[in-house]
């Protein structure tokens, strides 16, 4: 008689590494067509020029990351929200003295508006990622896009183009009216993956000693579910049944990543529903986030890779509390927590103060003495109040805190 | 009326809004069976609902990817239009649905509904948009979708006090970021150079997108036409 499976064999069978095949892979690698539209003159192909790495995808194709010469697509829930998130990004390029370029050439993609209302069409957003692509190209920077759901959107948007002439004809008459060519870069890369490929660099550099925390990690959706084939997948991590951006960091700087049940969950933010409607996006990330995180793993952190999630994720615990739902873990992003584990101001660079879930129990348990960070930084702003400093600037920011080597 | 062998409508919906004509509900439909990514996104449906089990929405309303792509294959066009007056938008656009074994991207299907039913003026997608024409706005005209100023206590009145003390603090906090682009900025997420800003204008116009604004909010479409044309203008 057939038996069922149990919880065990289930493990058992996840824990061996799966061999990925790309050409026996179940969806179609449009890397190919790019070529051929590059060869028949309907596209400019923009490459990588300098050093890149390269890692296997989903189904075994390999894909490039740039170290350097990187042109930031910096995504507007960061740096309107959470400005800690891109100013770790580039931190951690400039400990290394990487070249990039932080544009003002730039627009969103949009697709947090167009996700949220429908409130364009196909072409207006193939439009609008072909502009950026151009202007990277005219600047000699490759792209390296900072949100989770502008990389999703333009991996899309990229095989609309690839299979749609009408498409391509249409974006290529908008474009000619700015004197733009239709560019796209031989990969689109997300910034956790670069973060992914600097890990071993980033430990060489630890200063802080994360061995007592435990993290949980939320993938993010339009990181790895949309165009699924182009996320970068490691046998080593989950016996490569999950990306390993994120997980593969935390494991490298001595994080214990715990894992829980709704990892594949979404966070809850909806787009529509964060901004209108955020009854659901406060449930959703509670109940089936936050919560399970606790029951399951007690988390001293939650780690994600995306702009959406470290916003739903950390502002929604604060209603839960008047429903007694166990809430209180901090929110990080893999760039945030790679900074932090090399020193960075946990204020001038990773600012904390736009977190709104409790931080600091987290940094007291990393023995980063935050108190005295936050007296510093109230310095700065009292100087900056006073008129007696523009800002914060890189110089300000750049050299690490005195922490004792590990 | 009981159920005849001629009425007999196997697995499709029946007339729940009269309010539209079949031929107008057909129209609809056929508007989006003929948006060019409709084909990437519907190959059949199994109905297994392996995009079921992964849906958020479909925790917390009554609301199901299977039934969109159900509808969908099955083109019947009666189902189609409850789902595009009742359930579209309560879709997170989080497409774990694609993880459908019949490759559908149910999620992109909604995209699709979401676009026609704006573009075809429909009351209920007017009524779940509203409070957003703000958003909209904003990332038409200043080329970012939020700002630190859209952090209104106001608005965010469950985020707690950190959204009193961060109004309090947002200027001096702003100039706080070491990223030239951000610094001192609250009005923006970063700065947009202005030549950049008329491309993005343009796109607007060339790509069809202010007609659907104009469908949406007759009020917003001349506001947003009144500065983009003034800008473009100047040059
Ligand atoms: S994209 Fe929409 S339909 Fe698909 S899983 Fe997410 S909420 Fe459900
Ligand atoms: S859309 Fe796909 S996952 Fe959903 S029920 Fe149909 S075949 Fe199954």
């Amino acid at each position: 008689m057939t038996e069922l499976t149990t919880v065990e064999q289930i493990l058992e069978r996840k824990s061996h590494p799966v061999t990925r095949d790309a050409s026996v892979a179940p969806t179609d690698d449009m890397h190919e067509r790019l070529l051929e539209l590059e060869a028949k003159g309907e596209i400019v192909l923009q490459r990588m020029k300098g050093d890149y790495v390269e890692f296997p995808t989903k189904y075994g194709r390999m894909k490039k990351i740039p170290i350097e010469h990187t042109w930031h697509h910096k995504s507007c829930g960061h740096c309107g929200h959470i400005p800690g998130y891109a100013s770790s990004i580039l931190w951690l390029h400039r400990q290394f003295n990487l070249d990039y370029h932080d544009p003002t050439d730039q627009t969103s993609c949009t697709g947090w508006n167009y996700y949220a209302s429908g409130a364009s069409n196909a072409v207006g957003q193939a439009a609008v990622m072909s502009r950026n692509f151009a202007a990277a190209y005219e600047t000699g920077y490759f792209p390296m896009i900072h949100c989770g759901t502008s990389f999703g959107h333009y991996k899309e948007i990229r095989e609309q183009l690839v299979h749609h002439k009408d498409l391509r004809d249409e974006v290529r008459r908008i474009l000619d009216k700015m004197g733009k060519p239709l560019v796209i870069p031989e990969e689109i890369v997300h910034y956790s993956e670069w973060v992914y490929a600097m890990r071993d660099r980033f430990k060489e550099r630890q200063l802080v000693d994360m061995s007592a925390i435990t993290a949980t990690v939320h993938p993010a959706c339009h990181y790895y579910k949309i165009v699924a084939e182009d996320a970068i997948y490691d046998p080593e991590i989950y016996g490569g049944q999950r990306t390993a951006v994120v997980t593969a960091l935390l494991e490298k700087l001595g994080v214990n990543v715990a894992d829980y049940s709704t990892w594949f969950d979404c966070c809850g933010f909806g787009f529509r529903h964060v901004l209108v409607q955020r009854d659901f996006t406060r449930s959703y990330a509670v109940l089936r986030k936050i919560e399970t995180m606790i029951n399951e793993a007690n988390p001293d952190l939650t780690v994600t890779h995306d702009t959406g999630c470290v916003t739903t994720l950390d502002k929604s615990q604060f209603a839960a509390k008047a429903h007694d739902r166990k809430v209180g873990v901090p929110v990080l992003s893999d760039a945030q927590v790679a900074a932090l584990a090399m020193g960075a101001h946990p204020f001038r660079v990773v600012q904390f103060h736009w977190h709104s879930t409790d931080w600091r129990p987290f940094l007291e348990k990393l023995n980063i003495p935050w108190q005295k960070y936050w007296d510093e930084f109230q310095g700065d702003l009292d100087q900056i109040r006073a008129g007696t400093k523009s800002g914060i600037t890189w110089q300000d920011a750049d050299t690490p805190i005195k922490l004792q080597s590990i | 009326m009981p159920t005849t062998i001629e009425n007999w409508n196997p697995g499709k919906a029946v007339d729940r809004h009269p309010e539209a004509t079949y031929e107008e509900k057909e129209r609809l439909f056929l508007e989006v069976k003929n948006d060019t990514r409709y084909e990437d996104f519907l190959y059949g449906c199994y109905e297994c609902g392996i995009c079921v089990s992964a849906c958020p929405s479909a925790r917390f309303y009554d609301f199901s990817p299977r039934v969109i792509a159900q509808a969908m294959a099955r083109e019947d066009v009666e189902r189609i239009y409850d789902i595009i007056t009742e359930d579209i938008w309560n879709c997170a656009q989080c497409f774990s649905c694609v993880r459908c074994p019949r490759q559908n991207n149910p999620g992109g299907l909604v995209t699709i509904l979401r676009e026609v039913s704006l573009k075809n003026g429909l009351q209920e997608s007017k009524d779940a948009l509203q409070g957003y024409s703000r958003v909209i706005y904003k990332v038409m005209l200043k080329g970012n979708q939020v700002s630190p100023d859209m952090l209104q206590p106001d608005f965010f009145p469950d985020w707690g006090p950190w959204v009193q003390n961060f109004t309090q603090n947002m200027h001096v906090w702003r100039k706080a970021i070491p990223m030239d682009s951000i610094r001192g900025l609250t009005d923006v997420a970063w700065r947009t150079d202005r030549k950049t800003l008329l491309e993005l204008y343009t796109i607007w116009f060339e790509s069809g997108n202010m007609d659907i604004i104009k469908e949406l909010d007759e009020s917003l479409y001349d506001l947003l036409t009144d500065v983009m044309n003034e800008e473009l203008e100047e040059g």
